[in-house]
């Protein structure tokens, strides 16, 4: 059997792919927060409440109405995403004047309200949630069993973040958006409408943590605290990346994703700790992150 | 002034009688989160600086004297100390890594570095992990003072509130005090009046952080156990909760908070999960309509600061 | 003169002494179940315990017809010792509860032991599994009643063992449960001339054990076995099929698996599972009538051993408090050491001086689905292990109590 650096291919390839699936959740998740807070400089706190909400959208359509997951992937966003318009309308708009931290102290509170309402309904256990047909079962490569259905999260992954960057970046839509950042007012009196476009941001943002929920659901059970302790390594992974940086928070997510991977392969222990002593580390040598701009 | 020292004889009164009537372990906790809440609140209310990881002070002090009291047998009054101490390194050390930044960035970098924390004593073999370090021995208070006895114990958490609570007091009304409060107010022009705004933030963020381990340490010892849920995110976000409630910039909103949220918790405790969804609205609430807290608004209705 | 009345004054004051000791405290003879009611642990007791408890108060009622007044308390203690912790501790300091039952997750059992022992209560575990309760950290206001992990190990371990599954890989719970659970069944594996090859310890309640199974693989461990329970066991052998795990050649020992978790999992994915329980519905007539009974006001969920535990202890319990005319936690528990048991759900046994309760165990194996004629028809004895077999041997458990 092959080895390299001692650890057998089977495992270390093993690690990586996981750490590449984890890191696709970061950086779907990282992406609807650096979406956000680019724009609204609103940190959302409620953001890995909607992860678990798409996936438990996935989980009721599946069992309550037999909708089936490949419409829950268009479905859930959709209905969190519209969920995320009411909180920006009826909530979010009355702080943008105050403190920005009044905003996270809201979407924290908003996220403890939408955990503790699941988990009365749910308790703490994870439900099952099956694996599409069409994604079942796994190729044997070799080296390594490669489960379908894992591969599937990777390459839509990439091909969402990467899509989304491309119409923040190079799209006309996208140009609107961040001049909208910068200068709200001047955007405004060009015409744009700038406070439905800051909704529908906050909408789009939310509806990528859902779908990435929907992918989450037949791989981590679905249960009401899969958001809770994902959120913070998220906001680590943000912290690295840059705060606003749409490319700098993907290749971060994926980036941290596979180094945690290969953590676990070498110095299992510190696993859990290695993305927050590299955010320690970056902080240190560049405050604004790897990608970001300095504020 | 006079304001806050009628609230203060009433706040002693209430301590020096309630645990005739209410279960004194309860009051207990009530005074241990108080004081937490005090600490957060010198940080966030008068120095503008929101701590979200203030948990890994009060977990770190707690494992610390927990350690020693049981392990390395401490007498109770030095493993208080050694357990404040800790988190008074703590502070510095992390202070130092935070303080560079402001507002979210300060507020996200506290939460990472407390979840960091949380992860090392998750593995710590001296924390016992999941189990926490049980069987804390109470001990007796200088030799003399036997702290099983459950009026004992009460005086001696009564004492150390009280003191911690004077202290944020004093340092409040005090030249660095006010120093402080005006950088909250607009740190720019504080800087061009020729402070070292960085040194005052670093300076209230250590304080803050030593006596939320001398919460915690005393909490360890009255529990007689030290364990994951004080280091915990969720609970850097039920300080923040305490405080906000009782009321952000006030002397005395950080303890009418802790006893209304600790009692709440009591009294929901059957009820199960629907405690998160209580706190998850109060702070919607508190945000959107009541963002002066209890004790900032009684405060802004007699036009007094309390 | 001054003899008798020297004499009368000392018989009335006996008299006196002990007619006060032999009272129910508060008039009220108050049983708290304690345990995990909305987590991964929900099943195996939960409310269902509860209802067990209920049971056996009514029973014990209407056969022995005492005048006793019985109360039943419960609580979720979250798995957090912290929680559970406190709820002992208001419940005897304020609420006069006088005794406390199931109480699974063995970190939370052991600060609880602490806090009866210290306040002089009674704690009669069902729930938690770790041996060190009749070992270093037994007491005399705590009997554990069930099952333990030097239990699981000679049982289950044992049996894999034997039957050719000598090089092992754990995956461990990391907790006081896992710990003891990993360190016992190693024991038994080295005993029996196997290899421990290593370990990984997971977090409770972890949701995917994708990287745990994967070191598992790498270590090309014959047996790979699984020290956790509930809610992680099922996630552990449910994720193990997407790996290829049991394709690979590797085999999957579940070292606490309850019948709630075979239902959980389906027949499906847990045939042919080898696994070792103090109690089966379907042992015999008694089992099975009290089954139906208990089905009938849980929602058709049938008992696991721990309900079935639960209420054999609260009959013991009540017994020698009606015995005894007192619920001084001490005394009580000296007194049910001192009685033999006997109930319709375990039949006769016996409990040790380390608080270890004795009696016959089983050797499972879950049927195919092709064998099972109906809902919670999962298991067929394999063997049977009996009571001075079944649990470790007293001397060597390291507890103070024994001499």
């Amino acid at each position: 059997m092959t080895e390299i650096f001692g650890i057998p291919t089977q495992a270390l390839f093993g690690q990586l792919l996981i750490g590449l699936i984890n890191g696709s959740f970061y950086a779907l998740l990282s992406l609807g927060l650096a979406v956000i807070f680019g724009l609204l400089n609103i940190i959302n706190f409620t953001h890995g409440a909607q992860y678990m909400l798409g996936a438990f959208c996935a989980y009721l359509l599946l069992n309550k109405l037999g909708v089936g997951y490949w419409w829950s992937l268009a479905a859930a966003p959709l209905i969190v995403g519209a969920l995320g318009v009411a909180i920006e309308r009826l909530m979010l708009k009355q702080l943008y004047k105050l403190d920005h931290l009044y905003g996270l102290l809201l979407t924290f509170g908003l996220a403890l309200i939408i955990q503790g309402v699941f988990r009365n309904e749910y308790g703490s256990s994870g439900q099952p949630y099956p694996i599409p047909q069409e994604l079942t079962g796994s190729r044997n490569l070799g080296f390594m069993f490669l489960p379908i259905y894992r591969a599937w999260v990777i390459v839509v992954s990439l091909v969402v973040c990467l899509g989304t960057w491309f119409v923040i970046e190079k799209t006309k839509l996208g140009a609107y958006l961040r001049a909208a950042t910068e200068n709200p007012q001047l955007v405004q009196a060009f015409g744009i409408n700038v406070p439905l476009m800051i909704t529908l941001t906050y909408g789009f943002g939310v509806a990528l943590a859902a779908f990435a929920g929907v992918m989450a659901a037949p791989i981590y059970q679905v249960s009401p605290q899969m958001g809770s302790d994902l959120i913070i390594v998220v906001f680590a992974v943000v912290v690295i990346g840059g705060m606003g940086s749409i490319m700098g928070s993907i290749l971060t997510g994926f980036g941290l994703g596979v180094i945690e991977g290969l953590t676990k392969v070498f110095y299992p222990e510190a696993s859990n700790t290695v993305i927050f002593i590299i955010m320690v580390l970056v902080l240190l040598v560049r405050p604004a992150g790897l990608f970001g701009a300095q504020k | 002034m006079r304001h806050q020292k009628i609230a203060f004889v009433l706040m002693v009164a209430f301590f020096a009688l309630a645990p005739l009537v209410l279960y004194p372990v309860f009051l207990m906790k009530v005074m241990c989160f108080a004081l937490f809440a005090c600490a957060f609140n010198l940080l966030i209310g008068f120095g503008g600086l929101l701590s979200f990881g203030h948990a890994m002070f009060l977990g770190t002090a707690g494992y610390a004297t927990a350690h020693a009291a049981k392990v390395w047998g401490f007498p109770t009054e030095l493993a208080i100390l050694f357990g404040t101490f800790c988190s008074f390194l703590l502070g510095i050390v992390t202070g130092a890594l935070a303080i560079r930044r402001q507002g979210i960035y300060f507020a996200m970098i506290t939460l990472a570095l407390a979840q960091m924390l949380f992860f090392f004593y998750l593995q710590a073999p001296f924390t016992g992990g999941e189990d926490g370090i049980q069987a804390v021995p109470r001990g007796r208070l200088f030799g003399l003072l036997d702290l099983g006895n459950i009026w004992n114990m009460y005086l001696t958490v009564a004492l150390v509130f009280l003191g911690g609570f004077l202290l944020v007091f004093r340092i409040i009304y005090s030249p660095f005090g006010h120093v402080l409060q005006a950088i909250r107010e607009n740190e720019p022009r504080a800087i061009s009046l020729g402070y070292n705004t960085t040194m005052y933030k670093f300076l209230a963020y250590v304080i803050s952080a030593t006596l939320a381990g001398l919460a915690g340490a005393t909490k360890a010892i009255v529990f007689q156990l030290a364990s994951l849920t004080d280091v915990h995110w969720t609970m850097s976000g039920e300080v923040v909760l305490i405080t906000l409630l009782g009321g952000m910039g006030t002397v005395f909103g950080p303890v009418v908070g802790a006893l209304v949220i600790i009692t709440m918790e009591n009294y929901l405790a059957q009820l199960g999960a629907w405690v998160t969804v209580v706190q998850g609205a109060i702070f919607v609430l508190c945000v959107l309509t009541f963002r002066r807290g209890i004790v900032g608004e009684i405060a802004n209705l007699i036009r007094k600061p309390l | 003169m001054f003899q008798l009345k020297k004499l009368s004054a000392a018989m009335a004051l006996a008299l006196a002494a002990a007619g006060a000791q032999a009272q129910v405290s508060g008039g009220v003879v108050k049983i708290g179940v304690l345990n995990d009611m909305s987590s991964l642990y929900a099943d195996i007791g939960g409310p269902g315990s509860v209802t067990a408890a209920r049971m056996a108060v009514e029973d014990f009622m209407k056969s022995s017809k005492s005048k006793l007044k019985v109360e039943v308390v419960s609580a979720d203690h979250q798995n957090k010792p912290d929680v559970g912790s406190a709820i002992a501790r208001q419940w005897y300091d304020s609420d006069g509860v006088d005794a406390i039952f199931d109480v699974p997750t063995s970190s939370v059992a052991l600060a609880v032991n602490q806090v009866t022992r210290d306040k002089g209560k009674a704690f009669l575990v069902t729930g938690a599994a770790s041996s060190d309760l009749t070992g270093k950290a037994c007491s005399p206001n705590t009997i554990h009643w069930l099952y333990d992990t030097w239990m699981l190990a000679n049982g289950t371990g044992s049996a894999i063992v034997k039957t050719g599954g000598d090089t092992w890989f754990f995956i461990t719970a990391d907790y006081a449960f896992g710990h003891a659970l990993e360190r016992d069944t190693a024991e038994v594996v080295k005993k029996n001339g196997g290899k421990v090859l290593g370990a990984v310890r997971h977090p409770l309640n972890t949701q995917d054990f994708s990287s745990f199974l994967l070191q598992a693989q790498s270590s090309k461990a014959k047996i790979i076995g699984l020290a956790n329970a509930g809610g992680d066991t099922i996630n552990s052998i449910k994720q193990a099929a997407e790996f290829g795990i049991v394709k690979g050649g590797q085999n999957l020992a579940g070292l606490l698996v309850f019948i709630t978790d075979v239902h959980g999992l389906g027949l499906n994915t847990a045939q042919g599972l080898i696994l070792t329980e103090a109690w089966y519905w379907d042992l015999n007539d008694s089992s099975r009538a009290w089954a139906k009974r208990f089905a009938a006001q849980n929602n058709n969920k049938y008992p696991s051993m721990d309900h079935a535990g639960v209420y054999s202890a609260v009959l013991h319990y009540l017994k020698a408090v009606a015995a005894l005319n007192s619920d001084d936690g001490t005394k009580v528990i000296a007194q049910m050491k001192k009685t033999p048991t006997d109930d319709p759900l375990f039949g006769k046994g016996r409990i040790r001086e380390d608080g270890r309760k004795l009696h016959d165990v089983y050797l499972f194996e879950v049927k195919k689905p092709a064998e099972s004629k109906g809902p919670y028809d999962y298991y067929k004895v394999r063997a049977k292990i009996p009571a001075d077999q079944a649990f470790r041997p007293e001397k060597e458990g390291g507890c103070s109590l024994v001499k």
